[in-house]
């Protein structure tokens, strides 16, 4: 503003001559009045003064704070032409199908404003990785087009290569080979063999991950049928196990369903189950009676089984298995050796004992898996050898998945077509454009549609249909396979008509429904087992031996892109974002291997080079894990991967090239150690019986009450109960609504469907590995996981050992130890410590027995969080949502999408925690208010019961007398979670019963 | 016969008169500041900034910049905030206390035990703002009208008994502390020349409040001081015992112990006590109060700290011996896991520094030397500093569910936030000790003269 010095824009400037004023003159009619805005009129004749120096200081100031201070705006846009079917609030369900070739699930989509946001069971039971799906729909790694030699096409480019090429190959009589997951669709498998009949000499290979083609091999040559039988857990007096981990991993989810069905107390039987494996799968955690043994001796133990039920001495560690077997009615032996010799063994035992058409079903097969090890041997040799033309994958990403995927990529520069249909830059999907051969060899990636995106069916079990349908318009310029197909096939026919003409009669019903049953052909009863029955040696290797695993988070990673994936902790070492070696102390103290809490008490363990069969991987973490057998260390597959997206590149090391398991040389990597990221430090109870209660169903018979009486405490009027003994005003709950949840420690399995669903419905921050490693994860819900240890109060008692020897010796969980699972939210208190700590009241009690948590009012002191008992509050500690530093789905366009509309997303500085999904308690109220009926009690579901594989969470209202929770309430096994505060949580436990005498 | 009764020692030293006192006490306001000074403010200022920086950075991304966790909630903040409350205790025991006592030797101390006390409540009073997630909604916690209807604070929270007790112990111990700074700031105005220094004359003329020194404004003056004395009394045992409320009316095994407000109250004293005894040593140096701040109140307060310090030995046993009696196994674990488990050496610090060190002073030597006071007041800090840590981390890392258990490790901003409330706090007394007249001359002035020896002395001339 200071107008003292002159600028000239030239020499005839600053001359005055005439023609710059007017040329000066011509530019402006008149003089910009500066003066006059400047407020003071001697301005132009000197410097502006202080005062109006800070007055404009001021102004502008104030100004621009001003205008800072708006609300960013965020614009709500109505329907213009509002769709018939959607109502803004209220959610649409669309039954349909997941299967992404590991997990398969019949499921209802619940779909707000044209989004889906959640997945719930429909005909079978979920798991987590099912259930995170969702979040996988929206993965914004996703492939946006389908990509010809590594850049974006568009599909007639696409398609008219892809078909002129296989048009070439197949007038030479050029091999075609399809590289797919098991297909259980019975239209793809018809598309593929249109596919076939069209081009000649294509070859359908199919490939599990893990895969269980040892046993399909077993019992095509048993029975002559290449599938799987159809279990019956529940029907099974005695489960005899040899490292299969059906709860988790191992069969499908309804596994998990029928094993809780058999188990229940109640009746005074439970079947019993026995485990005997080398690592400790989810499956071990459940059994009544484990026996660790090393990979090597699997096949001896079993032919020992079988000599000895068919009258031989048995060993010694399976007496009470054999007599088990012998007086039971019904059994079910089933192994997870992919060994072809050993699954007949296995088919042997299960003949000898009656058990199929029984508890083994081979009548109604489960088609579920499909893979054959022999054809990909072959197909990788083929390729290598040039015999391949084209490759077209899909569903699989064998250049990560394979044992021998070095091989494969080398034969993939051999193969001229190359098609991965894929969801993913995968790694094949990139290893097939590396155009190491021939030049003119171009790779195509096919964006395949996501499961919610696409049509489809299934057929998982004989005469068992399920029907996939679209949920969501394609987000991106993906196409389905089976779309594929039929283009490349010189097909016009679209995909749904294929689809509908399949399922020709009561397509909308079944639609609607997603499943229905029709059986088209019998499959003939099986008789008699006509096989020579292998014997094997029981033998035991001196070395330590190596197996993989697969963790219930990761699977066989091909979700490993998903966060909510990523920060599930494993239900049995709670680490997250990680996969490493388990080993027994035992093991681990013989190598000099550690594991070691640092000052914020996050977990660090050494580090190892191990070699298996040739193989190293390098800088593997070790993890000492209870439960794994001594001489013995495994390893989960699904991390380690390259391409996968943001979350999942570099999380954990591949194990696959270590697939076919076998003796192991571990070697310490000095100087460096690994940062595991924890959700618990804490492994045994520490002599706290009360935590989780436990009784034999002996005991549980004789007394229903076992395991589970009150401690009383003196008073003047005799001993009383804890609650009975208060000084508080009891909330009165005798009308309206009393909500209640009760938590079944003998079927919860441990499997984490509930964490996931609750992370879904109720929008739960993920945090990442360096959080979670600080204890800082956000789970609203978590599950608890206690080792026993060898130490005891009675033996301390017995042993004359110190009070503080005894704390520290209880501090290591036991070598073989008995595990226990423990679902852990909100406990909503009646008398709830929480509630009378905050200064502000931001968390107040309901008048339907929940806990409250008003976001908007919490300042953030965490007096709550220190002052509950259960340590189920979580605090916003940094902005988890539209934060650069928290790169997960809350700060992606496409991953906010599944967000849950009826519930807040916290900012930082709040308290969260479980509420119950007392959004969901809402809708059914206001439902029945419409209505005008009662709630229903089989509406009443939180997230988390409705996730419940095994009906281990019962929710409802105690108020209701018809209700199921009111009369789980007055079981005799009901606890309520450290009774003596008398907090008088609305939430309780029902003991755990284990079949032991 | 002739009978001389013993005459005490003189609670001065030096043969001072009036007019030294008056000289005395005005220098440090009127003259330049020595070397040692900037040495400390310099220090202390830079600690203060670098805390303001730690503050800010915790306000503008979250308290996920500390070291707290899903099961420790509360560590350094709360630790803190309670070590500072304790360590304002002294000033408004000396200043009211001993004064209904009539403990003369008080009154050397009192005017700068009472600033300690504010600018110590001050450091506390930042810690329960910052650790709020969310500091900019603090209003909440206040009882005021609102347009959000019924909404209203919860009485039936400590934090709330704390957001009162220490709004009042604050207002109560500024007025009483600025009641006895009118006739010293009077003095000081009286002493300025409106030539030499015009602004600060003006600026301490309105400090006095118009003090004249008449015979009603010192009636009043007593009046007041009385009654403000009365006041602060309870005050000296409501505000530890509320704020340890915060930890007694909770259900977390370690907290819930009906010993904690004397327990704390005690605690306080402790401590506020050790802090009075290191900033009077280094303040009767730097500004050369030798003559005023003698061995003699050391002495004193040592014995002071010898007391509580035995109390609150007795508590900590106590404490133990409860936990074992009560036949709780969560207790039992509580404590044995404090003495015993990952954090044992924190307990064994505060156990040494509380408990066994202040028994030295049973021995007089060590009781009567400046040195081996400063240096003991040093280990009660860090002691009661670990009190307050063992009893907030220690219970909480391990409490009901083991599947919960957790451990604590600060981040360095939590030490850089305690590091700048230590600055702030020096930062604050260094300016005070250049501008206030830091020993309440007025009414030091009325000991002068109870000391006889000086006449004495004269007559024996």
């Amino acid at each position: 503003m200071t107008k003292e010095k002159k600028y000239w824009k030239g020499l005839a400037e600053l001359n005055n001559d005439p023609i710059v004023e007017k040329l000066a003159q011509n530019e402006f009619s008149e003089e910009i009045p500066v003066n006059e805005f400047l407020g003071d009129s001697d301005l132009g004749n000197g410097s502006t003064s202080r005062r109006d120096f800070l007055k404009f200081l001021g102004f502008s100031t104030a100004a621009a704070t001003l205008a800072a201070c708006e609300t960013p705006i965020q614009k709500v846009i109505p329907y213009v032409v509002k769709p018939e079917e959607v109502i803004p609030g209220v959610a649409n369900y669309y039954a349909t199908t997941i299967y992404d070739g590991h997990d398969f699930a019949s499921v209802l989509v619940k779909t707000r404003e044209g989004r889906p946001i959640k997945i719930d069971p429909n005909k079978t039971a979920l798991n987590a990785r099912i259930q995170s799906s969702v979040l996988s729909l929206y993965d914004s790694g996703r492939l946006r087009n389908p990509m010809k030699a590594g850049v974006d096409s568009d599909w007639e480019t696409v398609d008219s290569d892809i078909t002129s090429k296989l048009n070439e190959i197949a007038s030479k009589g050029g091999n075609i080979a399809l590289l797919t997951s098991t297909i259980i669709s019975p239209t793809t498998e018809k598309l593929i063999t249109d596919f076939s009949e069209k081009y000649g000499n294509v070859r359908h290979v199919q490939m599990d991950e893990v895969s269980y083609s040892g046993m399909l091999d077993a019992n095509e040559s048993s029975f002559g049928l290449r599938a799987l039988p159809t279990y019956s857990f529940d029907q099974a007096e005695v489960i005899v196990s040899f490292g299969s981990d059906f709860l988790g991993n191992w069969g499908n989810t309804d596994c998990a369903t029928q094993y809780a069905k058999g188990r229940n107390p109640k009746n005074g039987t439970m079947s019993k189950h026995y485990q005997v494996e080398s690592t400790l799968t989810l499956t071990g955690s459940n059994a009544d009676e484990r026996l660790q043994i090393k990979p090597s001796e699997q096949a001896g133990l079993l032919s020992n089984l079988y000599n000895a039920l068919n009258g031989n001495t048995a060993d010694s560690r399976i007496d009470k298995m054999v007599s088990s077997l012998k007086s039971a009615k019904s059994s079910i032996v089933v192994c997870n050796s992919n060994n072809t010799e050993v699954q007949i063994l296995v088919n042997a035992i299960n003949n000898t004992l009656g058990n199929y058409e029984n508890t083994l079903t081979l009548s109604s097969p489960s088609y579920l898996k499909k893979g054959n090890d022999t054809d990909v041997t072959t197909l990788v040799s083929d390729m290598n050898a040039g015999n391949i033309d084209a490759l077209i994958t899909y569903n699989v990403n064998p250049s990560y998945t394979l044992v021998n995927a070095d091989e494969f990529n080398t034969g993939l520069t051999k193969v001229g077509l190359k098609v991965s249909t894929s969801l993913y830059m995968d790694e094949t999907a990139i290893n097939m454009d590396l155009r190491k051969g021939n030049n003119e060899d171009v790779a195509y990636v096919c964006s395949d549609n996501h499961n919610l995106e696409s049509w489809g069916d299934a057929k998982p079990s004989h005469g068992e249909y399920t029907l996939m349908q679209p949920t969501i318009n394609p987000l991106f310029n993906g196409r389905q396979f089976q779309d594929s197909l039929l283009s490349w096939s010189g097909s016009n026919t679209k995909y749904y008509d294929y689809l509908k003409n399949y399922h020709p009669s009561n397509w909308e019903e079944r639609v609607h429904d997603g499943h229905y049953s029709e059986i088209d052909e019998d499959i003939p009863m099986f008789h008699e087992l006509d096989v020579v029955v292998p014997s094997f040696k029981l033998v035991k290797s001196e070395g330590i031996e190596f197996e993989v695993s697969e963790k219930i988070s990761m699977g066989n990673g091909s979700q490993s892109n998903n966060p909510w994936l990523q920060e599930l902790p494993d239900p049995l070492s709670r680490a997250c974002w990680d996969n490493y070696l388990t080993m027994s102390a035992t093991t681990a103290r013989d190598l000099g291997i550690k594991n070691w809490n640092v000052s914020n008490g996050a977990l660090n363990g050494s580090m190892v080079n191990i070699t298996v069969d040739g193989k190293t991987l390098e800088n593997v973490p070790v993890m000492i894990q209870p439960g794994q057998a001594n001489g013995s260390v495994s390893m989960a597959v699904g991390y380690g991967r390259k391409n996968a997206g943001k979350c999942g590149d570099g999380v954990g090391i591949n194990a696959y090239p270590l697939l076919n398991g076998g003796v192991a040389n571990i070697t310490i990597v000095e100087g460096i150690h690994h940062e595991f990221a924890a959700t618990q430090l804490h492994h045994t109870m520490m002599g706290r019986d009360m935590i989780v209660k436990e009784a034999s169903l002996t005991d549980y018979i004789k007394d229903n009450k076992a395991g589970n009486h009150s401690e009383l405490y003196h008073t003047h009027d005799g001993p009383k109960k804890a609650s009975e003994v208060s000084l508080w005003d009891e909330f009165d709950h005798t009308t309206g609504h009393f909500w209640n949840l009760s938590i079944d420690l003998t079927s919860c399995i441990g499997c984490a469907a509930c964490v996931i669903s609750c992370h879904a419905e109720n929008n739960v921050a993920v945090v990442g590995k360096e959080e979670v490693r600080k204890s800082r994860d956000m789970h609203w819900l978590r599950i608890d996981r206690y080792f026993s240890s060898d130490m005891t109060e009675k033996l301390s008692e017995k042993d004359k050992i110190s009070a503080i020897d005894m704390y520290a010796e209880m501090e290591d969980p036991s070598g073989t130890p008995e595990v226990v699972f423990q679902p852990v939210m909100c406990q909503h208190c009646n008398h709830a410590p929480c509630e009378t700590v905050c200064p502000v009241a931001a968390t107040t009690h309901g008048t339907e027995g929940q806990n409250h948590m008003a976001y908007n009012r919490c300042v953030g002191t965490r007096y709550c969080a220190n002052n509950c008992p259960y340590k189920v509050r979580r605090f916003n500690w940094f902005q988890y949502s539209d934060n650069d530093k928290f790169d997960y789905n809350m700060n992606d366009d496409y991953g906010k999408m599944v967000l849950n509309p009826d519930v807040v997303v916290r900012s930082r500085g709040v308290i969260e925690k479980c509420s119950m999904c007392i959004q969901k308690i809402q809708e059914i109220k206001l439902e029945a208010k419409k209505d005008g009926t009662k709630v229903q009690d089989e509406k009443a579901q939180t997230a988390c019961s409705l996730a419940c594989p095994t009906n281990a969470l019962v929710f409802g209202d105690v108020n209701d007398k018809t209700s199921e929770i009111q009369k789980m309430k007055k079981d005799d096994r009901a606890y309520q979670l450290l009774e003596h505060l008398n907090t008088a949580p609305s939430v309780f436990y029902q003991t755990k019963i284990r079949n032991k005498a | 016969m002739h009978k001389e009764s013993e005459i005490r020692d003189p609670l001065i030293l030096g043969n001072k008169t009036y007019h030294d006192i008056s000289k005395d006490i005005a220098r440090p306001v009127e003259g330049k500041a020595n070397k040692y000074w900037w040495i400390l403010f310099s220090l202390s200022a830079a600690l203060m900034l670098w805390g303001f920086a730690c503050m800010a950075y915790t306000i503008g991304t979250g308290i996920g910049a500390w070291g707290l966790n899903k099961t420790v909630n509360w560590a350094w903040d709360i630790t803190n905030f309670v070590w500072w409350i304790g360590i304002g205790h002294a000033g408004t025991l000396i200043s009211a206390v001993l004064l209904l006592f009539r403990q003369k030797w008080r009154m050397s101390i009192n005017r700068s035990a009472e600033a300690m006390t504010i600018f110590g409540v001050a450091q506390a009073a930042l810690f329960p703002l910052i650790h709020m997630g969310r500091p900019w909604l603090a209003y909440y916690v206040f009882p005021i009208p609102n347009q959000f209807g019924s909404l209203w604070v919860n009485f039936n929270s400590p934090l709330l008994w704390d957001v009162f007790a220490i709004s009042t112990y604050f207002s109560v111990s500024v007025v009483f502390w600025y009641i006895g700074l009118i006739p010293d700031f009077a003095m000081i105005r009286d002493r300025m020349s409106s030539k030499v220094a015009p602004m600060k004359k003006q600026l301490y003329s309105l400090l006095s409040f118009g003090w004249s020194g008449k015979a009603k404004h010192w009636q009043r003056f007593e009046e007041v001081s009385l009654v403000l004395a009365g006041l602060a009394t309870p005050l000296v045992f409501s505000v530890h015992s509320i704020v340890s409320m915060d930890f007694a009316t909770s259900v977390i095994p370690g907290w819930h112990t009906t010993i904690f407000p004397p327990y704390f109250v005690l605690g306080a004293l402790f401590s506020g006590f050790a802090m009075v005894e290191t900033l009077l040593i280094i303040m009767r140096k730097v500004v050369s109060l030798e003559s005023y701040i003698t061995i003699k109140h050391i002495e004193y307060m040592n014995v002071i700290i010898l007391l509580t310090g035995s109390l609150v030995g007795t508590a900590y046993i106590t404490e133990l011996f409860m936990s074992w009696y009560s036949g709780v196994e969560f207790e039992q674990y509580a404590f044995l896991n404090r003495a015993t488990g990952p954090y044992w050496w924190a307990y064994a610090i505060m156990m040494t520094c509380n408990v066994l060190t202040p028994q030295l002073y049973w021995i007089g030597a060590i009781r009567k030397s400046f040195v081996w006071t400063f240096v003991l007041s040093i280990f009660v800090n860090i002691g009661m500093w670990f009190e307050r840590f063992v009893i907030i981390v220690t219970s909480l890392h391990r409490d009901y569910l083991p599947s919960a258990w957790s451990m604590f490790s600060p981040s360095f901003i939590d030490i850089g936030i305690f590091l700048g409330t230590i600055g702030f706090f020096f930062t604050l007394f260094l300016l005070y000790s250049r501008t206030f007249p830091v020993i309440a001359q007025a009414e030091l002035k009325t000991i002068l003269k109870s000391s006889g020896s000086e006449y004495k002395n004269k007559n024996n001339e």
